[in-house]
């Protein structure tokens, strides 16, 4: 990248860096870093989707991040800075028994969608049935130390929360960037094409698609841990299932699938018109926000695939060329 | 080179390939032809590692290739063309190339792949500009770039199949001289699986006749196209085909046996 490329993203990030010293209203800022957050979540589930991997596994790769590092906390003291390490690779070992398999036996397509599926409805299951050290489907509590807490990857003011985001938000970024200029996209383009095509080019199909399913589960159970981490509230329903999966899948259509800020647009516009159901309807309103991403999923995909950003990209794009 | 033994291809109850062997020498064209269904295609996606033969052996270089999976084979210095051509239309020409050319040979050195996407795309005749798209391209030029792809793998033995199906008479020419050109300037043995006779007669050095899954007759270009079991099975009634290709292979100064 060169300078004027990069310019503009340094100036962005600073100014984001800078916010939370000038504007600290606590809601406004929880807003914020649960965008970020669920930035972060949402381009992890790109890194795959975007190369015609859909998988609606991804709920169960947070499930596991979230619950994992939780679990380690209360039942065995295992700080969140190991404990998070051993979920994401437990979310790994989850990715590689459902993705070798798969990539193996050239289990594509809808049927790839189906398996990944089940693994979000296992997750779910596992989490329910073993409500006695997970808290079932009424949710789990990470013990809380009192006021911040380094070790225990606590901390009370949000700005502090906020800054833990962003910096993972970019960190996302950075991955996307960095698997966008390897060569390995160049195969994974290919793979999505033709696989028989991308094999006779040399490509090792299944290790390229193992690859990216580990980078993405990876990243999605640390996206999990996190949120588990802010919250300090985790359910079966906001960091695991089908349900996340969906909204997932949603967000980043909505957004703009193939590229890098795709998925944070998704988040914004996901979140923002949770908060504005929940804010104007109040309880009458659960539930609505699955209602309306069903309708909205289905408009996108028939009038802007591209998503949003996507779309107006290249509405500029072509308007500079003529 | 290569030396294929009592090759058998199975799907269910039918033989595709039944009991073939042969032998491909360093540096020749082996011309490969046969009527549709006779098993052709099979082979080569055999030999390609596309699926692995029911039983037979296949040995390259001295190596048991049978049973690798396609990126391994390749790796080991098999290239290949598809019947239709394949591009990646979300890569543009040139990365369409480099691919092949990185994880074909060049692993690790994107500025070897590059060099030998650039070599491969100079030898077909296509330009190396890295912006180009392949939506251009019309029937020949796919077809260059799917030659391109399957050099830039940097092969030793190159499968060509039917490449020149869908090409007028001077492009098939030209598609014939560059298989003659590839094999003179850069020492890969070829195996050209093909329809058009005529052409295939003028510049490969054996052919190998299959119908029905068996090899039914193997040699020079004018001992094959004047063996009775050919023209009974692959020209059908059309003698006057057989005649001309026949003539064309004798003719003075084109095929070099």
């Amino acid at each position: 990248m060169t300078l004027r490329q990069i310019a503009p993203w340094i100036a962005g990030m600073i100014a984001l860096i800078a916010l939370p010293f000038v504007y600290r209203d606590p809601y406004h800022l929880h807003i914020l870093i649960l965008i970020l957050i669920w930035s972060f979540a949402y381009t992890s589930w790109s890194m795959m989707g975007r190369f015609g991997l859909v998988s609606l596994g991804h709920g169960g790769f947070m499930g596991v991040g979230a619950y994992v590092t939780a679990l380690l906390w209360n039942h065995l003291g295992v700080s969140p800075w190991l404990g998070i390490p051993v979920a994401m690779t437990a979310a790994a070992a989850l990715a590689l028994i459902v993705g070798y398999p798969c990539f193996r036996f050239r289990i594509t397509g809808h049927y790839f969608v189906l398996v990944t599926l089940a693994l979000s409805g296992i997750v779910l299951q596992v989490i329910t049935a073993t409500r006695d050290y997970t808290g079932g489907s009424l949710g789990y509590t990470p013990d809380r130390t009192k006021g911040s807490h380094l070790l225990a990857l606590q901390f009370d003011d949000k700005v502090t929360w906020y800054l833990i985001a962003l910096g993972v938000w970019a960190l996302g970024l950075v991955i996307w960037r960095w698997v966008d200029a390897s060569m390995d996209r160049y195969a994974l383009e290919a793979i999505s094409e033709d696989e028989d095509a991308a094999a006779a080019a040399g490509v090792n199909v299944t290790k390229e698609k193992l690859k990216i399913t580990l980078i993405s589960a990876l990243m999605t159970a640390f996206a999990g841990a996190l949120y588990c981490q802010y919250q300090m509230f985790i359910s079966p329903d906001t960091v695991s299932g089908i349900s996340v999966s969906l909204q997932m899948v949603f967000a980043v259509i909505v957004g703009g699938l193939y590229m890098s800020l795709g998925p944070t647009i998704g988040a914004i516009i996901t979140i923002l018109l949770a908060e504005i159901l929940r804010i104007g309807f109040g309880t009458r309103a659960v539930g609505w926000d699955n209602l309306v991403y069903g309708v909205l999923l289905v408009l996108f995909i028939i009038f802007l695939p591209k998503g949003i950003l996507g779309s107006l990209v290249e509405r500029l794009r072509t308007q500079r060329k003529s | 080179m290569l030396v294929v033994e009592g090759l058998v291809k199975r799907f269910g109850g039918f033989k595709a390939v039944n009991n073939v062997s042969f032998k491909v020498d360093q540096g020749e064209i082996l011309g490969l032809i046969g009527p549709n269904g006779s098993g052709k295609s099979t082979i080569f996606n055999m030999l390609s590692g596309t699926f692995p033969p029911t039983s037979g052996s296949m040995t390259f270089d001295g190596a048991e290739i049978s049973g690798l999976p396609p990126h391994r084979i390749i790796n080991r210095g098999i290239g290949r063309t598809f019947q239709i051509p394949r591009p990646f239309h979300r890569l543009t020409m040139f990365e369409n190339v480099a691919l092949a050319g990185y994880f074909g040979q060049c692993r690790h050195s994107r500025a070897k792949a590059d060099e030998a996407a650039e070599r491969a795309l100079a030898m077909v005749g296509l330009p190396a500009d890295r912006s180009m798209s392949v939506d251009g391209l019309g029937a020949a030029g796919l077809k260059k770039l799917e030659l391109a792809k399957a050099l830039a793998t940097g092969p030793k033995l190159l499968l060509a199949d039917e490449s020149l199906g869908g090409l007028d008479d001077t492009e098939m020419e030209q598609a014939a001289d560059m298989l003659r050109k590839i094999r003179d300037e850069l020492g890969i043995t070829i195996i050209w699986v093909e329809h058009i006779m005529g052409v295939l007669m003028r510049v490969v050095d054996r052919v190998m006749v299959l119908d029905h899954g068996e090899k039914i007759s193997e040699g020079l270009p004018s001992e094959v196209s004047s063996d009775p079991r050919v023209i009974e099975v692959y020209l059908g009634t059309d003698a006057d085909a057989t005649q001309a290709a026949a003539a064309q292979a004798r003719r003075p100064g084109a095929a070099h046996a």
